[in-house]
């Protein structure tokens, strides 16, 4: 299995050349970052090299790197994870690329290289905010018509800003402030390095 | 002259043939459509953000509600993440355990699809039929975990527990007499696996039920022959997996070509269709069932003569038996930490994916080394296979429509997560 991933690294090398950040082997997967400005470029080489041939687009996987580690951080703060599976060759590829401005990410649209990009890429923007440039329909996808907000961002609460109910009154649906306080059984901690094996205190 | 124009109408979200809750905006000419726009989303309950929130192990059941009819898959693929980011083994008996429970997923799902396809096509016996051996399935849920459906019987490590001794009776009631009773308690007398026995036993000859019933049968032949045809480069270039793929002629199936578990050691065949048709993509769900029963019957035979753990012995990942955590100060520690503040995965990030009934499940989760996930995406087939509904009803009858929604086997857990 090794060799086989060894052997799509050295294939990346050779094919994106300078736009590859970084390759990364770790735990069975291959990981490559690119510039957002490179985006588009490389994942047309992706998927036409004939010595990668990722026909499929998995997935799309928006990502907000505000918290990461609970530690403040350095680079950009929104991502996008991009899956490839290539039946060919039978090997897997994330592809992430960060947006380059925080206020306002944008990065390039893969509609045009895998058809299947379409709706996770609704999905990214309706969830994060993430602007697809040269997407032909970019509209909010799971959220309900009208919402406001990018709900996944880690600044927003997990609780929302607005409920529903139905007011007698008015004899319809009204939205207003959310009166539950939001709560957290269960802390988030991020420990050192070998916490609580024995021999390391 | 009158005017000449296109109807839009809204399909769903309340249509039975809808699949849950599906709003499908139809642009037609006549009764052609013309353009297909789905909304999704009125079943989004943010499985992924609350996932943030929670421990890892607490996400578990949340799994089961995302594809509500192949419950266990989706905690497959769950687990098999965090398994992979922690760097956990699993028992080997605990691996044939999930691969049987897997197939077993596999046959109620197809079980569902098909009965719940042909219902909306105009074939009312079907459903009948199929779900009268989902019963018998749910028992198999029931008597492993104590649910039917949401079962949260896979967990990080291995599986809850070991394969009950016993199968649950059924009792005289007000609706049940007592010959019924004995009738439905007959294959009960054993072990689950006895019970699972019988049932594969039996099985083939309920598809063959199935075959007479609809794989010849003119009126089910007419609506699904040529109905939602995806050529093979359509299917890889929209991104579909599992069935919608295999229909297509394209033999791909994560079990063959990226074993997961056991799979490399039991045997059985990928059917794969030819026209990529609705019909086609039946014949390939029909034959998978039958091969998922090849699969329990080696599983089952294996778990018979290979007794052991089914849960992994490191217990900063599963708790520890209840008797030693009664006896033992360290186990008791194990016990506490585990459920209160929950396991810390180390740093990284893996993709997941399992051989879903729909198709390729994946979980990509991302660790920063606390208790809880840092982000955790769910890849739905039924997401991809959706989103083509537009180029895929184009051109058809805005009856065929139902067909080709039940062909997907959208299932809204999954796709509005």
């Amino acid at each position: 299995m090794s060799a086989k991933l060894e052997r799509l690294g050295e294939t990346l090398r050779t094919a994106l050349g300078d736009m590859l950040r970084s390759v990364v082997t770790d735990r069975g997967e291959v990981s490559i970052e690119v510039l957002a400005a490179d985006y588009l470029q490389a994942a047309q080489i992706l998927r036409d090299h004939a010595d990668l041939q990722f026909e499929q687009l998995i997935d799309v996987s928006g990502l907000d790197y505000s918290t990461y580690g609970n530690a403040p951080r350095e680079g950009g703060r929104f991502a996008v994870a991009t899956h490839l599976l290539s039946i060919k060759y039978n090997w897997r590829l994330r592809l992430r690329a960060f947006a380059e401005d925080d206020a306002f990410p944008v990065l390039d649209s893969l509609v045009g290289v895998w058809p299947s990009a379409n709706w996770f890429e609704r999905e990214a923007f309706d969830l994060y905010g993430i602007m697809f440039s040269g997407h032909p329909d970019l509209r909010r996808i799971l959220t309900d018509y009208g919402f406001v907000g990018h709900p996944f961002r880690k600044d927003f609460p997990v609780s929302g800003h607005v409920e529903m109910r139905y007011d007698p009154e008015a004899g319809r649906v009204v939205y207003q402030p959310v009166t539950i306080a939001p709560r957290e059984n269960t802390p988030r901690i991020v420990r050192e390095e070998h916490y609580g094996d024995v021999g390391h205190g | 002259m009158a005017e000449i124009r296109n109807y839009t109408i809204n399909f769903g979200p309340q249509h039975p043939s809808a699949h849950g809750v599906l709003r499908l905006v139809l642009e037609l000419d006549g009764e052609v459509v013309e353009r297909a726009d789905p909304h999704i989303g009125l079943l989004h309950r943010g499985t992924e953000k609350l996932a943030e929130t929670r421990t890892w192990v607490q996400s578990v059941p949340y799994m089961d509600r995302l594809d509500y009819v192949s419950m266990m898959c989706n905690e497959h693929a769950y687990c098999m993440a965090i398994e992979r980011l922690l760097g956990v083994q699993v028992p080997e008996r605990a691996q044939y355990i999930r691969v049987m429970f897997d197939e077993i997923t596999r046959i109620l799902n197809h079980l569902l699809n098909i009965g719940t396809h042909a219902l909306d096509i105009g074939a009312m016996t079907m459903v009948l039929y199929t779900f009268r051996e989902r019963e018998d399935l749910m028992d198999a849920y029931e008597a492993v975990s104590g649910a039917r459906m949401h079962a949260a019987y896979y967990r990080p490590g291995g599986v809850y527990r070991d394969l009950p001794e016993r199968m649950p009776q059924y009792e005289v009631n007000r609706f049940k007499n007592e010959k019924t009773v004995r009738e439905l308690n007959e294959a009960r007398q054993g072990s689950l696996l006895d019970f699972l026995e019988d049932f594969t036993e039996r099985f083939p000859r309920y598809c063959d039920e199935y075959e007479t019933l609809l794989t010849d049968n003119r009126i089910w032949k007419q609506r699904t022959v040529g109905i939602g045809v995806v050529t093979p480069e359509q299917a890889l270039a929209w991104g579909f997996s599992g069935p919608m793929l295999r229909g297509s002629g394209i033999a791909w199936d994560l079990r063959k070509k990226q074993p997961y578990e056991v799979y490399d050691k039991v045997d059985f065949d990928i059917p794969v269709g030819k026209n990529g048709d609705c019909y086609d993509r039946y014949l390939c769900r029909m034959e998978e069932m039958r091969q998922s029963n090849r699969i329990i019957r080696q599983c089952i035979d294996w778990l018979r003569s290979n007794p052991g753990p089914v849960i992994t012995d490191n217990h900063k990942v599963a708790p520890p038996p209840r008797e030693k955590m009664k006896a033992n100060m360290e186990e008791l520690i194990h016990h506490f930490k585990l459920f209160t503040e929950g396991m810390h995965v180390p740093a990284g990030e893996v993709y997941a994916a399992v051989e879903h009934p729909k198709g390729e499940f994946g979980v990509y989760a991302v660790s920063d080394g606390a208790n809880k996930p840092y982000r955790l995406k769910l890849r739905a087939p039924g997401f991809a296979h959706l989103a083509a509904m537009d180029e895929l009803a184009r051109g058809h009858m805005i009856a065929d429509v139902v067909a080709i929604i039940g062909t997907m086997d959208v299932v809204f857990g999954e796709i509005d997560r």
